[in-house]
Order: structure tokens, then C-alpha cells, then sequence
């Protein structure tokens, strides 16, 4: 394979070109591969950086104007692109760079990006004291501490101690917002809860024809009553702890001058990026990926954590895994030690084999059709005719969803594990019945354990597969924002037919779905970045151990 | 005693051993039977799937069928001029020649209510035409013979006394309870049409001596009351022929269809009563034949005509290039055995009965150009048809008086073969198309369900990423299972495997909201790279031979391929920066923009291309893996050979490895190809998912895959639109199941070769 022909008549004959060709269509290759995965992981990183808030004097406006933001992109635009909108460009030049800035303020201005040419602003500064303040609506905010109201009276106690004073009201916030989710939440939720539990059992009480005099009537009522007693006391505690926390205020001034008034409680955080130490900026960057990873998401998912997502994708996988090895194992046992080998067997191997290359949103019409309407619908109407019209199993939900998947992914495990079994040696088996065992022994004290990690293999791809899959799970149960988790302290605990959020969903709603893309795409690089991550682990994982199983078999052979 | 009391321990310890036998050999069935069950169900299951989405898809092309209900008794003696049922199909609803209507219970065969609807003038004054308004808008109205009209409305109160549906009929006069004077000569009325919804109600009529009017009303509260006057305003259409047979009004009050005793079918504008236009008019039928009967369909914008030779033809205004009307045939349905009597149209569908003189009764559907069902020999000639709200009944009326009702089961009139493949010649539009547009806001919609954009759209998507993944992978294939050393094979090949590990979700995202953009922004630069890369590559060929050999021989052989990662990116950056350059150059700095002045192509962000590499980037690790093992398993006999005859390492590539390898490297063909048609996410999010028929490379499409995972969620079950996209998804799973299968089969046969060389 000598690659290196010298003679220019012999560079072509030779056909070294074509070779480079190849070797560039792989190189090529790898550098998309690497190129996406870069990308994603820099992108999906980088967003969580506290990043400097710039500010920019614009030239030709009198008086001069600035804007203050961070800057999220950077381009080069032929001049002709700007002329066609109206900008007045130097005739000698051709390109022209500019910024796009995140400018935030979106109650102010209407809109939170902003494109800057280079040759509109003369110039480009990092001032000291400008804060960023992450909100609970309406997006960032960056402009300038100008003062803090308590109870409506105005204190200044000067820059340094202002910030201390911030920290203080900061935390007060935390505190009494974690207070009002958990009485929210918990307390609130568990009436709630009990509340529809009484009401179906009044329901249900109905449907068995009990007449309206009935003394659990009273009963039900009476709890009821209980509960509506609990509930006011709940309320009650929970406004004043909503006055508590609408205490205090916080005026801001945008870079324009124009002062605001936020009230402390919708802020979820303030730093201030420009006076930050790389120290300051290493401890926020992880805490921002604390936040991402645990909190639940905000402002339609463009802002805070994915925590949801994570748990349901998660749950739903697990949930997944429990259905698919048994069956799958189940099959492949009997299909290479039971099943007559034969043409029906071959017939049935390709079958299982291309039903892995079925398009996955066919399992999930299939799914739709099947085990949400007809399945769910006859569970209903079996035992749950009390909750009627709402439904509880004939609605997509995480049972269908981690059915739908387990039967997308059973191919997968049936194929890996026979493949596994089919690398177990014959003299081991013949081994084992030699001594007496049966063949139920055989398979269970040897056979099986040995191809545990073909198994394991199986398993794993299928759940990488799993957690990437989206298509199916738009029909047949994810949702946007699950109003509850599918665990909680509720009986009976794990609710298979509540709806979930999941990681890939979560991509294609934030990045599609959203009002605002621009802001909401950090978070989707993010989001994409941490999928990767589960999913590219997952598959190495799976390859490690099938390397490891082929040379423990090539040992056992020799 | 002792040799009895071994035998003893002996017999026990046997039969202790043969029960542990016993319960070894039953766990050993017992094992066998959960495997055999467990595994036979598993694959049950499978086939489960293509069985329950046949199960779905099949009821689509079941046809309709009309069985018998019941015949009842007139609740009169006299007959009446026109019958009506209610939603249930359980009212009927009689007008009589005398003025009254009367509602009957067609299941207990008893008068529910009557009235008195109009009073005559008179002993000489009687009913002269009758004619029902828009099935759905429960409209009737009568002229007299004096020259007076009266517009009423049947409404139907629903109550559940004691939990049991309850219906109330009553009678209602949107304009006003006295008749009015539509003919100021007080000729009779020969044929009349009145239309109200919505607060607009219209008359169209034709007196006795042949003249054709419009009468508008408007409607005035007064200061003081809430009384509302109405005002009711007649104009005459001046160029209508003085032979009018039949006349229709629609809906919406604007179009006005007239038929003339020589076969003319006219069309006017009468949205602006005082100016009624004439639209267009045209003879629609053979000289010895005549039109028998006309009907609007739901919605109004069509007329069905039905002949004396038994043909029916459907007609619409077309709208041309100049923007002018005309009528325009759309189709022709199958004849009718003899002269159609009777065409009732459908109340949501676009769907009609018709029945003939001979007493045949069919029903049809106009988008489907179907006959859904036909029954022979009904009554001997049918005085009245009209068809149940839900379109679950019909109820004939007899000469004699009696009435019968029909069941009729037609869930999906609007499903056949040439509705979903073919060219459909749909309402309103210019010409016959293929659209698949499967709802809309209003509720005379006419469902456009074509499947052919939408697989032509999948195929789109298909050819351009196979066009982009196939040399890249294949080529790629080659290089790593001959050229490569194994220890680089060893890291490539799972990092480009890993490749298709990636989620489609996370490829769409990138191909959507970054790719698309990227792409519009530097579209020259992009055709750059097609040329610029593999000539950098060639050039890179070139040189490396003429490289100093210290620095050569530091690369060990089957390395190189790692020397072109740097070569390939310079490419892509070179490509970008001259990219810039020559759109300013040639294209005004604006490429897309240049095409579409240049050449009129219009330029989606989201296009082809863009689907094209993201798709084409999940395909490559899937034709990649699978080639390169029909590569690498090419016998080393067989290489060894032919190098040792003296063919060049590329030489034996071409004519000896791709040769052998060839059916595997179909099959990785074929099986990269079942997952391009059926990816979703992808097409989902980086096309504009509008379903075009346009082979532009710079405009998107609609896919199968992506059209089922947007519309399946709202589609309500059991709905014709349901079970399209069940059938849909079927048409995904035969095809990725027949191009996989194709490709396991070759790939076995393969491993055979393999083996037997």
C-alpha cells in the first residue's frame, strides 16, 4: 500500500488522488463529528460564564447614545446586505463586523437583542458597578443600583454597604420564597389531593346507585369540610407571607437614565459582572450549573433549570428498562435455544432486526393508537368510570410513553443478547448437560450469567436510544411544563399516568416553540450539551463492554 | 435388620432424589413454557403493530352501506311538499300545502307539535314553491301563488329531564313572522330559494310569468324598543331567461345558480342585491338531455347537477390569472341507472344522496369522486330525500305518503384511492392538484388529504442526504477498512459510529436554528466548499509525495488520513472567506436575494440543503459501519492477489474490494436510506413543513414522518384524518421494512460468499 508514488504521470495512474479522496471523506467526517460535539459542548458551556456587560457610545446620534449589554454574537455582513436595510456604509468598504448584544430590559425596549454594526459606535467600555439582574419575568435586566425602598422608605448606605444590604434582601427573598413553594406546593398540594380523592369517592358512591341520604355522604362531607377548614387557614398563611415579601423594592436605572422600580420579589439573582474576580465568576459558573440542573424551569422555559426534564427522562428510562429486559432476554432465549432453527426462526430474526430500522414516530402512532385509546380507554372505563369525563389512563401518559419505548427498544436487546448467546461457546452448554443439569440449569447457572454483559449491552443502548428518542413521546405523553412530577409524597407515590417533560422534547419545545429563541438558545445548547453527555456515555459504556466480552470469548475459545 | 434398614435409606434417598427430579424436570418445563410464551408473545407483540395499524387504516376503504330502517306512517293524511329530520334522525319535520308544519316522533309515529306558518290571503292564495335553505342552517321557505313569501327556521332545544335526552321542536322567523311581498304584480312564485345565517337573510325567487329578483333584508332596532324592523328590499335580474327551471342561492347569500329549460346553467353575483352581475353562463348539457335537479353542497361553493339521462356533474367558479370567474366543470360522477329526481346534500361533508326516478338511491362524495353506495329499487319514485344531520340516516319520502328512513353507515365518503394519490380538482382552486391540507378554521372546508406531497416531500428529504452521505460514508468506508491502520481504525470507526448515537432532536435543533441561518449567510461559500475541499485534497496528494522525507517518514503509514483534518478545515475556512468575497463580487452581497431576482427561485431559510447535511450527517455512521465491515470482510486472498499481479493499491480497490463488497455496501445503502425516510425530528424542525411539490433545492417540504408527529395529537379518534395518518405511518413501515428487509436478505447472502471463499 505504498501511497507515496513519485513520478507526476504515476501521481494520477496510480490512483493516489482517489486514495486522498477517501482519506479526506473521513477526515471530512471526524471533522463534523467533532465539529457538532465541539460546538455544542463550547455553546452549551459557555452560557452559564458570567460574561462582561459592555457598553457601547453610538456615534452620529446627538446627544450621544449608549447601549448596555452582553455581547452574544459577532459577524461579518457584506456592505451591500446593510445599504439594502438603510445603513450608510463607506463606499470603499465591503464587510462590516458587528455585535449582536444581549440588551435585556425587554419591558423598557420591547426587545432583548439588539444588532450593532461597528461602524455606528465609536466606543466599546466595561463599566464598573453595572448589574445584572436575572428576573422572574420578563428576562434580564442590566442597568445601575440607584437605591433600595424597605416598606417603601428609601435607604443609602452608600455602594459598599448597598451591596451588603442587597445580599441581606436577597436572601430574605429565598427564604420566603422557598416558604411560599412549600406551603404552595406540599401543604397546598396535598389538600388538593385529598380533596379530589374525597370527590371521587362521592363519585364513585354514585355510580354503585347509593341513594343521596346515605349516612358516607355525611361522612364525605364532613371531611370535605375538614378540608376546606385546613385549606382557609393555609390561604391565610400564605398572604401573609406574600405581604412579607412584597416589602421590599429596588430601583434600577437604565443606561438611557430611566429609573425602575422591581420589586425585590421577582428577582431571582443580581451580580455584577464587571467588578467580579475569576474567582467570584468560577464560584457563579457553578452555581448557574447548579441552578440548571436542579431548579425548575422559568419564563416558559427559556430561563432556570431543567430539573423536570432531567427526573422525567430519567423516570420514564428506568420505568423503560424494567419492561424491556425481561421481555427482551425472554425472547432471545427463546429464539436461539428453544425455538427450532429453521426458516420461521430466520424469517422471525429479520423481522426483529428491521424493526429496529422502523421509524420510531410509527411506534409512537402505533402507541397513540393502542395503548393510549384502546387500552387506556378500556382501563377507564373498567375502574376508573368515577373520574369520567377527565380521563385517567386514556390520555398519553409516562406508562404509555415507557411502553411505547420498551417495544422500540426490545429489538435492540433481542438482538444484542443473541448475540451473546451465540458467542457462548457450544462445550460449555454440553459441558453442563454432560453433569446432569437440565436444560433450564444450563441456561440459568451458565449460559445466562455469561451473556450478562451482552444483556447489559442491550440494555444500555436500548435506554441511549431511549433517552434520545422524541418523536414517539410527542404523542404519547411528554408535555412542556409537567404541572407536577410523576413521584411526589401523593398516594400512591409514583403516578404512571401523569404526563412528564423530557430532555429531547424539552430541545425541540424551547428551540421551536418558544416566543423567544434568541434568549432561549443558550439554554437549548445547554440542554443538547447535557443529553450528549448521558447519551455519548451511555454508548461508550455499552462498547467498552462489548469489547471486553469478545476478548474474554476469544480466551474461552483458544 | 440391618440389610432391610439399608434398603430402607437407599429407597429413601432414591425416592428423594427421583421428587428432586421430579421438581428439576417440572422447573425444566416449566422454564421452557415462560420462555416459549414469554418469547412468542414478544414477537406477537411486533407483529401486534402491523396488525393494529391495518386494523386502523382498514375501515377507509370499506364502503358505505344503507340498510333499511323503518317506514312510517304520515302523521297526515295529506302529503307534504317537503320532509326534515332533526340531528337524532328521531324528529321529522312535514310542511304542508295548507300552511302547517308538523313535527312527528318517527319512533313513536306521533304528531309532537304543529303550526300554522303562513296564512293565506284569501281562498285563491296557496303554495306554490317550497325549497330548503343550507341543510345545517335548518332554513325553509315557501312563495304563495299571490306573490308572498315566508322565510322560517325549525330549531331543535335539547333538555335532559331525569337524565334522558329530551327534544323540543319549535319554529322560528328570523324575518319576521308575516310573509312579504316579493312580487309587487303579485304573480306567483314559481321557484324560490331563501338563505339566512348569521344575521343575513336572502331571497332569490322566479314569478310566474318568468322574471328572476333578489330580495335582500336589513335589519333596524328601533330607538325606543328592542324591536327589531326588518327591511326588506327587491330587485330584479334583468338578463336571466324568461325559462327558468330550476334556481339555487347559496350560504352565504352571493351566488345565485339558475338553470334554464334549454340546459343553461348561470351563475350571478348577488352579494350586492342592487347589482346583481352575471358571472358566467354556460350550456352544460347534450341537446336531448335536461337538467332535472340542482343542489348546493355543504358550505355552498359547489352545485351538483343531476340529468334526465342520469349524469351528475359538479360545478364551481374558478377564479383565473385576470382575476374573472367561471364556471368550470369539475367532475363528472358516475351515472345514475335513469333521470336523477332528487340531490341532498351532506351537512358537514361534501358529501350527497341522490336517488332517481326509477327509485335507485346512492350516495356520493365529490373530492373522493366516489359512489360510496348505491340501492336499487327504493320506492317507485321518491317525493322527497333528505339526509340526517349526522349523515347516519336518510329519510325518503313516498308518493303515497309514507316515509322511510335508512341507516346509513359512511364513515369515510372521502377516502379512495385517486383522493389520496391522485390529482383531486378540489373547491375553488384553478386546476386539479395534489394538496394535503387537513383542517382549517372554517367549517365549509373541503379536507384536502393527498398523500403524494408528502411522500413526495419524504422522498425529497431522502435523495438530498443520501446525495450528501453516500460518497462521504462509503468513501469513508473504504479508506478505514483498507487503507487505515488498525490502530487508527480503532478510535475512528467508534467516533464516527458515535455519530449516530447523536439524537436527532439535538441534529435538528443545530440544522434549524443554526445550520439555516449559517447557510443563507454564506450560500457561496457553502458551493465553494464543494469544490474547494477536494481540490485542497488533490493538492495535498500531490505534495505530500514532493515533502522532504525526514518530516514523511515521521507519519506512519496509514496515518495520513489524520494530515487532512487540518487540510479539510483550512478548505471549510478558505471556502467561508472567499465565500463573502464572491457574493459581493457576482451576487450583490446577497445570494439568496440575487436567485430570487435573477432566476425567480425563492430561497427558504429552512431548505433542502440544510435537511440534506442533517439528515445525510444520521445516515453516514449507519452506511459507514455497515460498508466498511463488507469491506474489511473482503478475503485478504483475494487483495493479496491482486497486488501481487501488479495492480496498483487503488486498482485492486476498484475492481477487486468494491466488486466483492458491492451487495454489502447495497445493503448499507439501502438500510441508510430506511432511516432517512423515516426520520422525524430532523424534517420537523429544519424544514418550513409547508407540503409543496417542488423539486427547488432551496425550499423545504413536508414529510410524511414530520406531518404525523405535528397533526396526530390533534386528530380526533377514529376520524378519517386519524386513520390517514395511521395509514401514513403505514406507508413508513412497509417501506423501511421492505428497503430493510431487502437489505438483510443481501447481507446474508453475502456473509455466505464470505464464508464459502
Amino acid at each position: 500500500m505504498d501511497l507515496r508514488g513519485k513520478s507526476n504521470a504515476g501521481w494520477l495512474a496510480s490512483g493516489t488522488p482517489w486514495v486522498w479522496l477517501t482519506a479526506g471523506s473521513v477526515a471530512f467526517s471526524l471533522v463534523l463529528v467533532l465539529g457538532v460535539i465541539g460546538m455544542i459542548s463550547f455553546r452549551g458551556m459557555i452560557h452559564f460564564w458570567p460574561a462582561s456587560v459592555v457598553q457601547l457610545s453610538l456615534a452620529d446620534t446627538t446627544p450621544a447614545e449608549n447601549a448596555l449589554g452582553e455581547v452574544v454574537g459577532k459577524e461579518l455582513v457584506t456592505a451591500s446586505r446593510l445599504r439594502e436595510k438603510g445603513v450608510s456604509v463607506p463606499g470603499e468598504m465591503e464587510s462590516v463586523n458587528r455585535l449582536l448584544l444581549k440588551i435585556g430590559n425587554r419591558k423598557q425596549y420591547g426587545f432583548d437583542f439588539k444588532w450593532f454594526n461597528e461602524i455606528e459606535f465609536e466606543t466599546i467600555e466595561r463599566p464598573k458597578g453595572v448589574a445584572v439582574i436575572e428576573r422572574e419575568e420578563w428576562g434580564n435586566f442590566y442597568g445601575f443600583v440607584v437605591g433600595l425602598k424597605v416598606n417603601g422608605v428609601s435607604i443609602d448606605p452608600g455602594t459598599i454597604g448597598l451591596r451588603a444590604k442587597l445580599d441581606e434582601v436577597m436572601k430574605r427573598r429565598d427564604s420566603l420564597k422557598r416558604k411560599i413553594h412549600h406551603i404552595e406546593k406540599y401543604d397546598m398540594g396535598e389538600l388538593n389531593h385529598e380533596m379530589e380523592e374525597l370527590r371521587l369517592d362521592k363519585r364513585r358512591l354514585e355510580l354503585k346507585g347509593v341513594p343521596p341520604g346515605d349516612a358516607r355522604y355525611s361522612a364525605l362531607k364532613k371531611a370535605k369540610d375538614e378540608l376546606d377548614a385546613a385549606y382557609v387557614v393555609l390561604s391565610e398563611n400564605l398572604s401573609v407571607v406574600l405581604g412579607e415579601i412584597n416589602r421590599d423594592k429596588l430601583d434600577v436605572a437604565t443606561i438611557q437614565g430611566e429609573v425602575v422600580s422591581l420589586d425585590v420579589k421577582d428577582l431571582v439573582r443580581i451580580y455584577f459582572p464587571n467588578d467580579m474576580t475569576f474567582i467570584d465568576k468560577v464560584v457563579h459558573y457553578f452555581e448557574k450549573i447548579w441552578e440548571f440542573i436542579s431548579d425548575d424551569p422559568r419564563e416558559a422555559n427559556t430561563e432556570g433549570g431543567i430539573f423536570p426534564a432531567i427526573f422525567g427522562t430519567v423516570v420514564m428510562v428506568l420505568l423503560m428498562s424494567v419492561m424491556v429486559t425481561p421481555f427482551g432476554v425472554v425472547a432471545a432465549v427463546y429464539l436461539n435455544e428453544y425455538a427450532k432453527q429453521g426458516p420461521l426462526t430466520r424469517v422471525i430474526r429479520i423481522a426483529v432486526n428491521n424493526l429496529a430500522g422502523v421509524p420510531s414516530v410509527v411506534y409512537g402512532v402505533f402507541g397513540l393508537g393502542f395503548f393510549v385509546y384502546f387500552l387506556g380507554g378500556t382501563i377507564d372505563s373498567l375502574f376508573y368510570r368515577a373520574n369520567a369525563p377527565a380521563p385517567m389512563f386514556g390520555t398519553p401518559g409516562l406508562m404509555w410513553s415507557s411502553l411505547t419505548l420498551a417495544l422500540l427498544t426490545v429489538p435492540v436487546v433481542i438482538v444484542s443478547t443473541e448475540e451473546g448467546l451465540t458467542r457462548i461457546p457450544r462445550n460449555i452448554r454440553e459441558g453442563s448437560l454432560a453433569l446432569g443439569a437440565t436444560k433450564a440449569e444450563t441456561l440459568w447457572k451458565t449460559v445466562l450469567p455469561m451473556a450478562t454483559p451482552a444483556m447489559m449491552t442491550g440494555l444500555i443502548l436500548a435506554v441511549a436510544r431511549a433517552a434520545g428518542e422524541v418523536a414517539p413521546l410527542m404523542m404519547v405523553g411528554v408535555v412542556k411544563l409537567a404541572p407536577s412530577l410523576p413521584l411526589d409524597g401523593n398516594f400512591p407515590f409514583f403516578h404512571l399516568d401523569r404526563k412528564f417533560m423530557h430532555l429531547g422534547f424539552h430541545i425541540y419545545d424551547v428551540g421551536f416553540q418558544s416566543p423567544n429563541v434568541e434568549a432561549a438558545r443558550p439554554l437549548v445548547y445547554a440542554t443538547s450539551f447535557l443529553l450528549i453527555i448521558i447519551i455519548v456515555s451511555l454508548n461508550m459504556t455499552a462498547i467498552k463492554i462489548r469489547n471486553r466480552l469478545r476478548e474474554k470469548y476469544n480466551a474461552t475459545e483458544t | 435388620m440391618n440389610v432391610i434398614d439399608i434398603s430402607h435409606v437407599i429407597n429413601k434417598a432414591d425416592s428423594e432424589r427421583a421428587h428432586r427430579d421430579r421438581v428439576r424436570n417440572l422447573k425444566d418445563r416449566l422454564f421452557a413454557l415462560i420462555m416459549g410464551v414469554g418469547g412468542v408473545s414478544v414477537i406477537g407483540a411486533i407483529l401486534l403493530i402491523f396488525f393494529y395499524l391495518l386494523f386502523v387504516i382498514l375501515p377507509l376503504f370499506g364502503s358505505a352501506s344503507i340498510e333499511k330502517g323503518y317506514v312510517i306512517e304520515p302523521p297526515r293524511e295529506q302529503k307534504s311538499l317537503l320532509a326534515d329530520v332533526d340531528e337524532y334522525a328521531e324528529i321529522a319535520l312535514n310542511i304542508y300545502q295548507d300552511g302547517i308544519v308538523m313535527f312527528s316522533s318517527l319512533l313513536e309515529e306521533k304528531p309532537i307539535k304543529s303550526e300554522q306558518f303562513l296564512s293565506f290571503q284569501g281562498s285563491a292564495e296557496s303554495i306554490r314553491s317550497i325549497s330548503r335553505g343550507d341543510p345545517a342552517s335548518r332554513v325553509y321557505t315557501a312563495g304563495t301563488s299571490g306573490g308572498r313569501a315566508i322565510l322560517f327556521r325549525a330549531e331543535y332545544e335539547l333538555t335532559y329531564p331525569n337524565d334522558r335526552r329530551v327534544v323540543i321542536p319549535s319554529i322560528e322567523y328570523p324575518l319576521g313572522g308575516e310573509p312579504i311581498v316579493l312580487d309587487s304584480g303579485r304573480k306567483g312564485i314559481r321557484l324560490i330559494s331563501g338563505q339566512y345565517t348569521e344575521g343575513a337573510g336572502a331571497i332569490a325567487s322566479v314569478s310566474e310569468d318568468g322574471r328572476l329578483s333578489i330580495t335582500s333584508f336589513s335589519f333596524e332596532s328601533s330607538f325606543l324598543s328592542d324591536e327589531v324592523e326588518v327591511l326588506a328590499e327587491t330587485f330584479q335580474i334583468n338578463d336571466s331567461s324568461s325559462d327558468l327551471t330550476l334556481m339555487a342561492l347559496d350560504v352565504e347569500q352571493r351566488d345565485l345558480v339558475t338553470v334554464s329549460e334549454t340546459g343553461i346553467l348561470s351563475l350571478y353575483d348577488v352579494s350586492d342585491a342592487s347589482r346583481s352581475t352575471l358571472v358566467d353562463r354556460v350550456s352544460v348539457v347534450e341537446p336531448n338531455d335536461e337538467i332535472t335537479t340542482l343542489s348546493f353542497l355543504s358550505g355552498g361553493i359547489s352545485v351538483v347537477i343531476g340529468t334526465s339521462s342520469g349524469q351528475l356533474q359538479q360545478w364551481f367558479a374558478v377564479r383565473d390569472a385576470n382575476n374573472l370567474y367561471t364556471l368550470q366543470k369539475a367532475r363528472d360522477f358516475d351515472r345514475m341507472p335513469s333521470a336523477i329526481t332528487h340531490i341532498s346534500p351532506e351537512h358537514y361533508r361534501k358529501a350527497f344522496a341522490v336517488t332517481d326516478s326509477d327509485g335507485n338511491f346512492a350516495l356520493y362524495h365529490s373530492t373522493a369522486n366516489k359512489q360510496a353506495a348505491l340501492t336499487k329499487g327504493v320506492f317507485d319514485g321518491v317525493r322527497d330525500v333528505t339526509m340526517a344531520p349526522r349523515a347516519n340516516a336518510t329519510l325518503l319520502a313516498a308518493p303515497d305518503g309514507e316515509m322511510e328512513l335508512f341507516r346509513i353507515h359512511n364513515d369515510h365518503p372521502e377516502v379512495s384511492i385517486a383522493a389520496l394519490w391522485g390529482e383531486v380538482w378540489y373547491e375553488s382552486r384553478a386546476k386539479p392538484e395534489y394538496i394535503w391540507q387537513s383542517s382549517a378554521a372554517n367549517s365549509d372546508f373541503e379536507p384536502k388529504f393527498s398523500l403524494t406531497p408528502l411522500v413526495f416531500g419524504t422522498l425529497k428529504a431522502t435523495f438530498y442526504s443520501m446525495l450528501f452521505a453516500t460518497p462521504l460514508a462509503i468513501f469513508g468506508a473504504i479508506y478505514t477498512a483498507y487503507f487505515m491502520s488498525s490502530s487508527m481504525r480503532s478510535i475512528v470507526k467508534p467516533t464516527i459510529e458515535i455519530m449516530a448515537a447523536l439524537p436527532t432532536v439535538i441534529l435538528g435543533f443545530l440544522a434549524g436554528l443554526w445550520l439555516a441561518p449559517f447557510l443563507e449567510k454564506n450560500l457561496p461559500g457553502f458551493f465553494l466548499m464543494v469544490f474547494f475541499v477536494p481540490l485542497l485534497i488533490f493538492f495535498a496528494s500531490f505534495l505530500w509525495p514532493r515533502v522532504p522525507s525526514i518530516y514523511r517518514e515521521k507519519v506512519p503509514e496509514g496515518w495520513e488520513g489524520l494530515l487532512l483534518i487540518p487540510i479539510v478545515c483550512f478548505g471549510l475556512w478558505l471556502s467561508l472567506l472567499l465565500g463573502g468575497t464572491v457574493e459581493s463580487f457576482f451576487f450583490d452581497g446577497n445570494m439568496p436575494h440575487w436567485l430570487n431576482l435573477e432566476y425567480g427561485i425563492t430561497y427558504d431559510q429552512r431548505n433542502s440543503i440544510v435537511v440534506g447535511i442533517a439528515i445525510g450527517f444520521a445516515v453516514i455512521p449507519t452506511i459507514f459501519s455497515i460498508s466498511e465491515d463488507a469491506v474489511f470482510g473482503v478475503p485478504r486472498s483475494l487483495t493479496m492477489g491482486s497486488l501481487a499481479l501488479g495492480a496498483t493499491p487503488w486498482q485492486t480497490v476498484l475492481r477487486v474490494v468494491l466488486l466483492t463488497a458491492s451487495p454489502g455496501i447495497f445493503s448499507a445503502v439501502m438500510i441508510g436510506m430506511g432511516r432517512a425516510v423515516g426520520e422525524t425530528m430532523i424534517v420537523l424542525m429544519a424544514t418550513g413543513n409547508t407540503p409543496i411539490m417542488d423539486l427547488n433545492i432551496f425550499q423545504g417540504f413536508r414529510a410524511l414522518s414530520a406531518n404525523i408527529a405535528v397533526e396526530m395529537p390533534e386528530s380526533e379518534v377514529n376520524s378519517t384524518h386519524y386513520r390517514i395518518l395511521f395509514l401514513a405511518a403505514f406507508v413508513l413501515f412497509m417501506a423501511t421494512f421492505f428497503v430493510n428487509t431487502l437489505a438483510e436478505v443481501v447481507r446474508q447472502r453475502l456473509r455466505k460468499k464470505y464464508a464459502n471463499l
